[in-house]
């Protein structure tokens, strides 16, 4: 870990125009990730701005029906919100089946949003990873790479996102607000939030230096009944193999969404369409890319499985 | 010294007053509050301590071609950077040891390269990743042959980088293979795993006045000494290793580790104290494992179920000239049969060192074994308890003359099989479900060799009649205090509560520290002899008649007399040291002990998911001296059974040559949640031949067969035969009942 | 105590254990680290240093924490609890005697990390914090078998002592709520 400065911020702007003069400054809340990679040297800031004292710690009801969650409320506090484990039970569960105790009362509903891969070359500091040393090549292609990416990723990166709430969030008009060294807030639908590695895996998001999330708005509950259901060979503390999130409407008609498969929450709206037609329409159609290694395909007749697993719980 | 030749008779140990009570640990209060002191956490013993970080190399074979550690020296609070450069005489052990630092050659990945030693840890860890290394890559071996079907190497056979290393054959296996009406053929394979003790390798090392003392996470502080002393070219009366507390070994504490080497080097080239501990991230990697295997089974029955011939052969991998996994060897004693074939063979591959880990053979070799035996059981139409039964035997099936000194194993079976509801098992798999679970039970035998070593330990008789005890044995969570204790207190008639005890420091009498399922036996028998001579020295200054005195009650009463201890004690205490060492009734009759293992799985039948639902064991091992520690030892076992059936498996990059997912979230082990009911029945069965204690191991003996039971469980819920450990979903998943066509 | 070395270091200050203490940090130092290194209070352990098994599990404000993965200075002004405030030997707490009783123990490694979490998540299920395996989302979860067995997976035991802490921790939740 290298040395640096730290700092309490004063308001979401003050922090904001901090870290965006500081290429090397980064925004810490919870810790559990950024703390986790400074320690292996795969993040090195020399700043930190610790966002701890800004008022983003309360959940809104807005006027539209959704919610406005501040950035800093605590997985385990967002969790256990009424209104989260009412109307948007997909998310609730999301949460809890992701990481442990200890962690979600630390993790926080943004830091959680930007947690970085679990790819274990990238975790490895001697490996080849684009993600961490853009231009070195990408180890876990020809590696060891069950638990990686099937879908979105590419020649240079085949991370996946590693979390669970976000793939719940999927579910929902989910809405990423933020606000910059100016002061400006800018709304990114959480579609748009994570990118796809392409050719720079270096960058998770679409988030600018010094860009900082305030916010994640909800839009009203919709109609229908809500699942996560996360696949994992430990029964807990895991990350997820498959997960899927899904929304079905008595109608057969739904929303779906699979984590642990791809750079970023995936969702395709053209496969929701098929839901009434079964989950293997779904996931053919979700999946038609897809482009496994030998060590992860298992992936797809399991994002299937589990897709079905789901929508037989729905009926029953 | 006290010989253990002949069988024991009746002795004060069998009044099991306090021995063979569930008494609970001694050690309780301090483990709870965090009060007992690990290796790295002993801040007070010596000042001035710095901190070490140590740097794996980033290669598997090769050479470090430079070291520019400039920027890491020019780091405030870096006192020094230990390079193989630098780190001072000293001489490894080879013969299949890895250097604890490597240099100029890489023996494997994350072989330790430096050790950056400053002021803060904060300052030693920055330090190491500016440290700029720079390395020849060479190519290296690190996948087990893939053989093509047919293809096995013959028992002695060498081939390139595979060598023989033990083979044993009774009868004509071949041909009594080749008359066999039933036959199983199978091949199994198993995982390489990480012991994953939750305290890493750790140590403080100081130099004094030439003498070295250090603060170590270690089973065998014996062993350390004599490393260490060898390693520094000093004697061994130099070296102090001190353990009171180590959290979890499981074998990976068996040997010395670079934290221990490289903190005494540093500490000698800085002069200071130097503490060290493995990053988590470094553990699995610079450490050892147990190697994966490939096995070969084939077994030949009557149609009545008798075993008429039996072949397990087997491969693991090491570095050149290391150990192999012994994985055949409970299959030479286990069943009946008059024709057998064993036969190991080791892989040389460039990963890192394999060793020891719980169990080490057994675990995996009954991995297939046991499943072997379910497929035959199927095979024949037969329970398998069944079939386990009609192949007992009561002496060594290579030797009839040579019996088992106590055998219930087919007791195991039959109390396992009646407690668990075995009846209740559907004799044909894939047909029992609970809504979207699919439910199976499985079974297996489990065995496990009793080892005798000498061992010994000091008794004192302090001036308030309490009792010390002092030995380096260690405790690693086997609950070695808590029977010490208790054999002290029934020896001399003492209450539980006045006995001290003192473990884990190179200056109290050898012992045979902790590992293969030998501590609790042979170190409460060495104390036993400790006991006996104190007894002794006590009916000697009374003149007691030995046979006559009785001590209870913190008082020796015999001859028409009762003395208080108390009132023994003058100006000294009384010390009585002993050892106790074996003759060869470990040669004249097989000590071993043996488990019945049941599971019940559930397998859900759209994802694969496999969750347990309940686990029994049975277990035939002498007298148990504490069941409540003792049923923890086992109840442990059965967890990482559990691991290793399901979940654990440290894999390899074929290319770059390291185990991947090198950390805790990586390689995963069971947690709370993965737990199911747990229940284990203990046999009432002493073993006479074992020492003067009755008692056997048992620490490993939990883990024998677990996986198999876990495996037959699956393959009873599901129908599908996992034969590649660990058994994930991914092996299921296009044989899970078919997806319905969507309804209306 | 070491000297801070290449970063200026910082004051902090907090309360352990009830009891107000102030440190000059390296910023870099955890609050593990803080507490093991520089306060010798040394009952939280350092399993991995990277949240993956639990044993520093320590409770802040009320909430268990991986006190490995937190800065040190971040915690200025914040109530730590770690095993050392929750019981002594002489006077141990009730869940500290039922770990004794129930053998929900073997090294001792993970010991003070479970026990610490135990207690904050009983708290939890009493505060009505959701988990994995609750049936309906909407109804505060039963102190049962299941529900503790997830809500303890984040401290790993590999000395296999889950079955002992379940039965440790269910004793007194059922004393307390009696």
């Amino acid at each position: 870990m290298k040395a640096f400065s730290y700092e309490r911020a004063r308001s979401p702007q003050q922090a904001a125009a901090v870290v965006a003069a500081n290429p090397e400054a980064r925004f810490i809340a919870g810790g559990t990730n950024l703390i986790d990679l400074m320690k292996l040297q795969i993040e090195a800031p020399r700043h930190l701005v610790d966002v701890q004292d800004l008022d983003l710690h309360r959940i809104e009801a807005k006027e539209d029906g959704g919610l406005r969650i501040g950035a800093l409320v605590s997985n385990t506090a967002l969790a256990t919100d009424e209104r989260i484990r009412r109307d948007y039970g997909a998310v609730a569960r999301a949460i809890m089946a992701g990481a442990s105790g200890q962690l979600r009362n630390k993790a926080t509903t943004a830091g959680n949003l930007l947690q970085r891969t679990r790819c274990p070359y990238f975790y490895d500091t001697a490996q080849r990873c684009n993600k961490r040393a853009p231009g070195s090549g990408c180890a876990a292609i020809e590696g060891f790479s069950r638990g990686l990416g099937v879908i979105g990723t590419s020649e240079h990166c085949i991370a996946t996102y590693p979390g669970d709430m976000a793939v719940a969030l999927r579910l929902f008009e989910t809405v990423v607000e933020t606000v910059d060294a100016e002061g400006a807030v800018r709304m990114i639908p959480l579609a748009e939030f994570h990118r796809l590695p392409g050719t720079t895996p270096e960058r998770d998001t679409v988030l600018e230096q010094g860009e900082f999330i305030t916010a994640v708005h909800l839009g009203p509950p919709p109609e229908g009944r809500q699942f996560y259901q996360k696949v994992r060979d430990r029964a807990s503390y895991a990350f997820a193999l498959v997960s899927v999130a899904a929304l079905l409407r008595p109608d057969g008609t739904g929303r779906v969404a699979f984590g642990g498969v791809a750079p970023r929450p995936w969702r395709v709206e053209e496969a929701e369409e098929l839901l009434p037609q079964g989950a293997r329409a779904v996931t053919d159609r979700a999946f038609r890319d897809a482009r496994p290694t030998a060590g992860n395909a298992f992936k797809l007749p399991l994002a299937t499985r589990t897709l079905a697993y789901v929508m037989a719980q729905a009926k029953g | 010294m006290m010989k253990f030749d002949r069988p024991a008779e009746r002795n004060p140990i069998d009044d099991q007053t306090v021995v063979g009570q569930p008494t609970s640990r001694i050690d309780g209060a301090l483990k709870t509050t965090g009060q007992a002191r690990y290796a790295y956490e002993q801040h007070d013993v010596v000042p001035d301590q710095t901190y070490g970080y140590l740097v794996g190399a980033g290669i598997a074979r090769g050479r470090i071609r430079a070291i520019d550690s400039r920027a890491a020296r020019d780091l405030p609070g870096v006192i020094e950077v230990i390079t193989w450069e630098n780190a001072g005489d000293v001489t490894y052990p080879g013969g299949g040891t890895p250097d604890y630092l490597a240099g100029p050659e890489i023996q494997h990945y994350h072989q330790a390269v430096a050790l950056v030693v400053a002021e803060s840890f904060e300052a030693a860890r920055d330090g190491a990743f500016l440290l700029e290394i720079s390395y020849d890559r060479a190519p290296g071996r690190y996948a087990l042959p893939s053989l093509a079907e047919g293809d096995w190497p013959a028992p002695d056979e060498a081939r390139e980088g595979l060598e023989p290393v033990d083979s044993d054959t009774v009868g004509d296996f071949e041909a009594a293979f080749a008359a066999a009406p039933v036959r199983i053929e199978q091949r199994y394979q198993t995982s390489h795993e990480s012991h994953a003790m939750m305290e890493p390798h750790a140590t403080i090392a100081h130099w004094a006045d030439g003498r070295l003392t250090l603060w170590t996470a270690t089973q065998m502080v014996g062993w350390a000494q004599r490393s260490l002393a060898r390693l520094f070219g000093i004697e061994k009366s130099d070296v102090r290793v001190i353990a009171p507390y180590v959290g979890g070994g499981f074998g990976a504490k068996l040997a010395i580790q670079s934290d221990a080497v490289l903190a005494a080097m540093a500490a000698r080239k800085v002069g200071r104290p130097v503490k060290v501990a493995l990053t988590r991230p470094m553990v699995m990697n610079n450490t050892t494992h147990r190697s994966a295997t490939l096995q070969r089974v084939r077994l030949g029955a009557e149609r009545d179920g008798r075993l008429t011939a039996i072949a397990h052969q087997g491969i693991s991998g090491n570095l050149a000239e290391g150990r192999h996994e012994p994985a055949v060897s409970q299959t030479k004693l286990l069943y009946a049969g008059a024709n057998r074939l064993t036969a190991m063979h080791m892989a040389i591959l460039d990963l890192p060192k394999a060793s020891d880990m719980r169990a080490p053979g057994e675990a995996p070799g009954l991995m297939a074994l046991e499943v072997a035996m379910d497929e035959l059981a199927e095979a024949l139409g037969m329970d398998p308890v069944e079939l386990r039964i009609r192949n007992d035997t009561q002496s060594d099936p290579a030797d009839p003359e040579r019996p088992f000194s106590e055998r219930h194993l087919v007791e195991c079976l039959r109390t396992g099989a009646e407690r668990f509801g075995w009846s209740e098992r559907s004799t044909t798999p894939g047909t029992r479900r609970d809504g979207d679970w699919l439910l199976g039970m499985g079974m297996a035998a489990g065995y496990r060799d009793n080892l005798v070593r000498q061992s010994a330990a000091r008794i004192r008789l302090e001036q308030d009649g309490s009792l010390t005890v002092e030995t380096d044995m260690t405790d690693i969570g086997t609950g070695s205090y808590t029977i010490l204790a208790q054999t002290a207190a029934e020896m001399l008639g003492v209450p539980l509560g006045r006995v001290a005890v003192r473990l884990g420091d190179s200056d109290f009498p050898l012992s045979v520290g902790s590992g293969g399922q030998w501590g609790a036996n042979n170190a409460t028998a060495g104390l036993y002899a400790a006991c006996v001579r104190l007894r002794a020295m006590i009916c000697e200054m009374l003149q007691m008649p030995e046979a006559e005195a009785q001590f209870a009650d913190g008082a020796v009463t015999g001859a028409g007399r009762r003395v208080e201890l108390a009132e023994l004690v003058r100006d000294e205490a009384i010390s009585a040291e002993d050892r106790i060492e074996y003759g060869d009734l470990d040669e004249t009759h097989q000590q071993a002990t043996f488990a019945a293992h049941f599971v019940e799985a559930a397998v859900n039948a759209w994802t694969g998911e496999v969750r347990l639902r309940r686990m029994l064991s049975v277990c035939d091992a002498g007298r148990i001296l504490n069941p409540k520690t003792a049923r923890s030892q086992v109840i442990g076992s059965m967890t990482m059974g559990i691991g290793s059936a399901l979940m654990e498996e440290l894999a390899v990059d074929a290319g770059a040559g390291f185990f991947v997912n090198h950390d805790l979230a990586g390689y995963e082990v069971p947690v709370h949640a993965d737990l199911p009911e747990q229940e284990v029945i203990f046999l009432d069965h002493p073993d006479a031949f074992s020492s003067p204690m009755k008692a056997k191991g048992v620490g490993e003996l939990g883990l024998c067969g677990v996986g198999a039971a876990i495996a037959n469980a699956l393959y009873n819920a599901t129908g599908i035969r996992l034969r590649e450990y660990p058994l994930t979903l991914d092996g299921m998943l296009e044989r899970l009942p078919p997806l319905a066509p969507p309804g209306p | 105590m070491a000297p801070a070395s290449s970063t200026t270091s910082m004051k902090v200050s907090f309360r352990v254990n009830g009891t107000p203490r102030e440190l000059e940090l390296d910023p870099r130092v955890t609050l593990l680290d803080a507490l093991r290194e520089h306060l010798h209070l040394t009952g939280a352990k350092k399993g991995c240093d990277h949240g993956q098994c639990g044993a520093c599990t320590t409770i802040v404000n009320g909430a268990r924490i991986n006190a490995c993965l937190s800065l040190a200075v971040m915690h200025a002004g914040d109530e730590i609890t770690t095993i050392e405030g929750i019981g002594q030997p002489d006077a141990l707490h009730p869940l500290q005697a039922a770990f004794i009783e129930h053998d929900g123990y073997q090294c001792g490694y993970c010991t003070p990390g479970q026990i610490c979490s135990a207690l904050a998540m009983l708290e939890e299920i009493d505060r009505a914090v959701p988990s994995h395996v609750q049936e309906d989302l909407l109804q505060k979860a039963g102190i049962t078998e299941a529900e503790i067995r997830e809500r303890m997976s984040g401290n790993i035991c590999r000395c296999g002592a889950y079955a002992n802490i379940v039965a440790a921790i269910l004793e007194i939740a059922e004393g307390e709520t009696a």
